[in-house]
Order: structure tokens, then sequence, then C-alpha cells
């Protein structure tokens, strides 16, 4: 065994070699000698191929890991002139992450949905967002009766304010449906997506019952000095047009033990955010001692998401 | 082994194929140059759709499947229809369907050529396609249900693709293909063909997350739309070939077709009823798509001629092939033949993957057609099909042909004995 391993490993540097040595010396050729612009596209078309056939992100050793996050960062480097800090911090010991929403304070500002676009890098071309805000009529009590499209002053006399994610449900249908293993469920509960080892295929997008994932119409764009930089392998790292994408309960942040950006941006304090083992966390303690209720209970998907009312 | 045999083997085998295949009259020629160009549009379509991302469809996050996968969803109905002539002629030993089995089998391959493709347009990183391919990619298997699409497609293709090559190449080499060595694969295709459509339809049905698909009549009904439209096709080739041809075609075929797609669409016609029933008798939340097809939700009802239209002309062409009143001319039949496939297409295609898609599951209510660059790629995958079938068809008639007439007076002693 540890011979063939040995052996596949020498075979997979020798061919990223042959192909990073062959790649450089055919560009060489191709273009002649310009000097310094060349030896970087030329880099970079190598980075991008080992890119190309590296591993999905759950079989990756530490090594390897460490590889594609320096290919990474010095592809965004070369690329768009940003250095970035690329994070793969695994789950935390005794961390299961839940999420409530208190349907009285929250007034319709969207702070949540403005900051989560910044720190996310949500593509700004078509105003990709992960939350949405509904504004509801009072006797209505799911979201899909109420309006998701509101353009005024808020609050709104006679109306209150849900707001939707993704719910990170324990049993979630959409890492079911996934054909190729591209999205699964974190040991702290976080439901995640391996950006590069989707393929596109939307099914997960039809077995969400939330409306929780979005998909990359187009190339994404984000103004290069709004880029978030301090960013996690699974998070809000660069994404490309074909992938799906979704709320992560912003990785890059809660695993640092800091809040989500949503939860940071709300005026109303409307958001908590935190560890359902925790016996003192603000989330347990919403849970205790509030009437708390989830969204679609019947499709047995169990969310980590709960709305409340004071 | 083979290519031993001096003057027939496989080499001359492939040769011949590809020098039949080359060989036409003018209007064939014309033909086929049509089906180049509609493969050429597919492709210019693709290459639109490569540089700027899916973003050149009207799908959207509500709609997220639309033109590509309704097409798809009909055209497995289409491969697995294939079954219907293979069931009685081999099974049930009908000499006549048997003169027509091999027909059916490459409308399946094509078919599936067509279903394939219409998955990779469909995909938003296609170059990523490898990552589905266990050993050098993850397959979620058995969880994934599309995992399971991909695996049994795969299989129908090889099964229909090789059987048929296999006795088509005996009957070139003017031998008897042996038994043993395709019949055990001819039962596995039967049981196959079902198994395509039904988990094609557990690829809908399984989501609870969208009620106008998680219903339990759906892979039966799948069966029941496929057995009618696809048999219906197979009709159509057969006209085609019967006219185009001088691999002639008896009447007895048509009418036995007729009979197998008539109560395969009396079938569907009824369980078609009996899903409307449920979601009109008494509306709750969960016939919102329905409502939305038929009559249109907020001002949002660009699908409601289209259902209605697929509706009737589904009745229609099902009244036209009961009564039949062409009896000796079964040509005559053909427009019947295609308001049912027309009807069939309308109603498992569009009018069924949109509504399953709107409200979404915030409620919101958006309309949806294909716009020109979805219609150029499924124009090129159409295209492509029937090109597939063309050049398998066309080599397989020949051969087919002039194994009959060798083995003619063979015939004629067997026939006299069983009568």
């Amino acid at each position: 065994m540890d011979s063939k391993k040995k052996n596949t490993i020498s075979r997979r540097a020798f061919l990223t070699g042959a192909v990073s040595a062959a790649v450089t010396g055919g560009a060489l050729v191709t273009t002649g000698c310009k000097g310094k612009n060349l030896l970087e596209s030329s880099e970079a078309f190598a980075l991008e191929f080992q890119e190309y056939f590296k591993k999905h992100y759950r079989l990756m050793n530490e090594m390897e890991r460490e590889k594609t996050v320096s290919r990474l960062e010095r592809l965004s480097k070369q690329k768009q002139g940003i250095t970035v800090d690329i994070d793969t911090t695994g789950p935390l010991e005794n961390v299961l992450y839940g999420y409530a929403f208190n349907v009285t304070r929250c007034e319709g500002y969207m702070e949540c949905v403005a900051a989560c676009v910044r720190e996310n890098n949500l593509d700004r071309r078509s105003n990709m967002q992960y939350i949405r805000i509904f504004e509801m009529e009072h006797g209505q009590m799911s979201p899909d009766q109420g309006d998701g499209k509101y353009f005024h002053m808020v609050p709104r006399e006679g109306h209150f304010y849900m707001g939707v994610q993704c719910f990170h449900c324990d049993n979630p249908p959409c890492v079911k449906a996934c054909p190729t293993k591209a999205t699964w469920r974190e040991p702290d509960g976080i439901v995640v997506v391996d950006y590069d080892w989707c393929i596109g295929c939307r099914y997960c997008m039809a077995a969400c019952p939330y409306y929780g994932r979005r998909f990359n119409w187009n190339q994404p764009e984000i103004p290069k000095e709004e880029i978030t930089k301090k960013q996690h392998y699974l998070g809000n790292r660069k994404r490309v047009r074909g992938m799906m994408e979704k709320c992560t309960f912003c990785i890059q942040r809660s695993r640092k033990g800091k809040l989500t950006a949503c939860v940071e941006a709300c005026p109303t304090g409307a958001r908590v955010f935190g560890n359902l083992l925790d016996p003192d966390s603000e989330i347990r303690f919403v849970l205790e001692n509030k009437k708390v209720y989830r969204l679609k209970e019947d499709l047995g998907t169990d969310p980590k998401f709960w709305y409340f009312i004071d | 082994m083979k290519n031993d045999k001096a003057s027939k083997g496989l080499v001359s085998f492939v040769r011949d194929v590809v020098l039949w295949n080359l060989s036409g009259s003018f209007l064939y020629r014309i033909y086929m140059g049509i089906l180049i160009c509609l493969m050429l549009t597919g492709v210019y379509g693709y290459l639109v759709q490569f540089r700027t991302g899916l973003a050149a469809t009207h799908m959207s996050d509500i709609v997220s499947w639309g033109f590509y996968i309704s097409n798809f969803t009909f055209l497995v109905g289409v491969a697995a229809a294939a079954v219907m002539l293979i069931l009685p002629s081999y099974v049930f030993n009908d000499k006549d369907l048997h003169k027509v089995v091999i027909i059916g089998e490459v409308v399946a391959v094509g078919a599936l050529v067509m279903c394939m493709a219409f998955v990779f347009v469909d995909l938003g990183r296609p170059l990523q396609f490898w990552h589905l391919i266990p050993g050098i990619g993850q397959l979620n298997f058995p969880s994934s249900l599309l995992s399971w699409d991909i695996l049994v497609l795969n299989g129908y293709l090889a099964l229909n693709a090789l059987v048929p090559a296999y006795i088509v190449y005996c009957h070139y080499l003017s031998k008897e293909p042996v038994g043993k060595y395709y019949k055990p694969f001819v039962f596995i295709s039967i049981g196959w063909a079902v198994a395509i459509h039904m988990v094609t339809a557990f690829l809908y049905q399984g989501l609870p997350a969208r009620p106008f698909w998680n219903n339990p009549l759906m892979g039966p009904r799948f069966l029941a739309s496929a057995f009618a439209a696809g048999p219906a096709i197979i009709s159509l080739v057969l006209h085609i070939v019967n006219t185009a041809t001088d691999y002639k075609i008896a009447n007895t075929i048509f009418n036995k077709l007729r009979i197998i797609i008539l109560s395969a669409a009396v079938i569907n016609l009824l369980m078609l009823f009996s899903e409307i029933f449920k979601e009109f008798y008494f509306p709750t939340h969960h016939s919102q798509s329905a409502v939305y097809l038929f009559f249109g939700l907020e001002g949002h009802d660009s699908l409601v001629p289209w259902i209605w239209t697929a509706i009737s002309i589904n009745v229609t062409g099902t009244l036209i092939l009961a009564f039949n009143p062409v009896r000796e001319r079964p040509i005559f039949l053909m427009p019947a033949l295609v308001l049912l496939i027309a009807g069939i297409w309308i109603e498992k295609g569009i009018g069924l993957i949109v509504p399953g898609l709107v409200p979404s599951p915030m409620g919101e209510i958006v309309s949806y057609s294909p716009s020109s660059v979805e219609m150029f790629i499924t124009a090129g995958v159409v295209g492509l099909g029937i090109f597939v079938m063309t050049i398998l068809l066309k080599p397989a008639l020949i051969i087919e042909k002039r194994y009959e007439e060798n083995r003619t007076g063979f015939c004629q002693s067997v026939h006299v004995k069983n009568e």
C-alpha cells in the first residue's frame, strides 16, 4: 500500500513538473521572450492547470490543502493584483452553530443584506444576495405570502419583516441531491460547497425547500477595492461562473470565534448567532426562554434557524 | 480472429459502414446537409453560452432548469420506449415486430445521445464533468438520484448499442447470431428500459421541496406517456424508412404499433385526469404550481396556452388513433401521431419542469420562455440525435435487407411449415 501511494505521488509530481515545463517552454517559444509578463502568464497557466486537476477538498491532506491555497493566493495576486489570505480552519471542537431571528425586532432596513454582500464577496453584476427580507402583513406567518421586493421607507405601518437565508438543515436535502458530493454538512453544522468541485448541475437548487442556494449564471464581478481579503476556502473566496454558492454562516469569521456579518450589522438586534452546545450562549437562551418556530417543519429537514417573537 | 477471415471482417465492416453512409442520393445529401447545419447552429449557440455562462439562457435562480432539462425528460421516455418493440419481438417472438426492432433500438440510441447532450449543455461547468466519473471523481451513489440517472442512462446506451451491433455484425458476416451471447442482455435491457424512466421520474419525485413533482404517480405516468410518445416516434421513423428506402414495412406492423400507442395514450390520459382532479377538487397551497400551469398566477400565464394546446391535441390524437378512420393506409395516421408526440412533448417537457419550480419556495412567481441561445443549442442537439440515428440506421438496414434476401428460401420454407 505504502509503495503504491508513494508511486502515485511521484507520478503526480512528475506529471505536474512535466506539464509546467512544457507549458512554460511552449509559451516562450510561441510568443518569444518578452520578459516578466510572459513568465507570469505562463505561470498562471500552469497554476490553473494544476487547479483543474486537484482533488475534492475533503480528500486533500494538509499538504495538498496548503498547496492549493498558495496557488489560489498566487493567482489572485497575479490576475487581479489583490493579496488575499485564504484560510482552511476546520470545525472547532464542541461547536454546533445555530441562528435565531427575532420577528418582532426586525424593521426591514436590510443592513444585514448589504453587510453579507460585502463580507462574502457576492456578485455585484447580478446583484446576488444570500439573505432576503420579506415584508409581511399581520396575519401572515410564512415568507411565501410576504413581499420580497419592497422598496420604500421602513418600517411600514401594519407590517413586520422576516429574513430568510440558508437554514443549515441538519438533514439537508441539497447534500443528498448533489451528484458529486460537492456540498456537505460540516461537523459544526455548516452546510458548505466545494466551489471547485461543483459541476453546476443545479440539482441542489431544485432540492432546497428554502431557496437557500445561489447560482453564478454569469462571471461574478466585484469592484477591486471592495473585495474582502480575509477569506476561507469554503467561504468567501473567489467564485467563477457556473458554480453554486450559499450562506456559510460567514465561515471565515465564525470559525475564528467572531459573529457573522449579518448579526454584526443588524441595527435592531434582531439576529442571534451562536453555539448550540454552549449552555451559556445567547442562542441557547433564546431557545429556552422564547416561543420559537421553524419554517416548513413538516419536511423533516431540521433547520438550525429559528424564528421567535418577543 | 475474425479479421483473418479474408473477405469479410471487422475492418471491412467498418469500411462498408462508412462508405454506405457517404454514398446516397441527392435528396439524402441535402437531408444530411440540413442536419449538419442544425448541428453547426448548436455549436454556435454553445460557444456563446460557454463564453457568457448560463446567463445566455433565460433560466434564473427561480426557474433553475428550463428548456434543456424539459427536452431531456421527454427524450428519456423516447429512449425507454424501444422496450415496446423489444419485449414482443424477443419475448413473445412476434415476427412482424422482430423485423423492425433494430429501428426501435436505433431510435433509442439517438434519443439517449440527445439526453446526454441536453444534460451536458445544462451544466454550469462542463469542463469539470470528470468529477462525476467514479474512480477519478466522486459519484454520490446511491444517495443522489442524479447519480443513479447517469448510471442507468449510460448502461442503457451500452445495451442498446452493443446488442444490435452484435446482431447486425453477425448478419453482415451472413451468420446467425448466437442466442446465448445476446439474449441475456436483451432481457436485462427490458428491465433497464423501465428503470431509466422510473429513475428519471424519481429525480423529480424525490424532492419534497417541490410539491408539484413530489407525487407518487409521476413514475408510472412517465412510463405511460413514454410508451405512447416513443412508439409514435418509432412509427414516424418507420413511415420515413418505408417511403424513403427500399426496406419495406408491412401494414400489420403499423397496426400493432397503433394499438400499443393507443393503450399507453389512454392510460396516460387517465393518469393526467387523476392528477388534475387532485389539484383542483380541493386546491391547497400545494396546488399553486398547477394553477400557474393551467390558469396562470398574478398575470404570469405564459404556459397556459401551451398546456391547453397540449391537452387538446393529446386527446384529439388519441381519439383518431382509437377510431382509426383510415384502416387501409396507416400513413394517414401520421398527423395523429404528430399531434400525440407534440402534446406529450409539451406536457412532459416545459409543462412539467417549469411549474415544478414556480412558485419558488419563497412564493415568487416568474415567467420563463427559452432564449434564442437555448433554441439554437436545442436545435443542434436534435440535429445531432437525428444524425446519429441516420448514420446507424442506414448501414443496418442495408445489412438486414441483404441478410433477409440471402435466406429468403429458408424463410419461405419456415413459413410454409408454420401454416
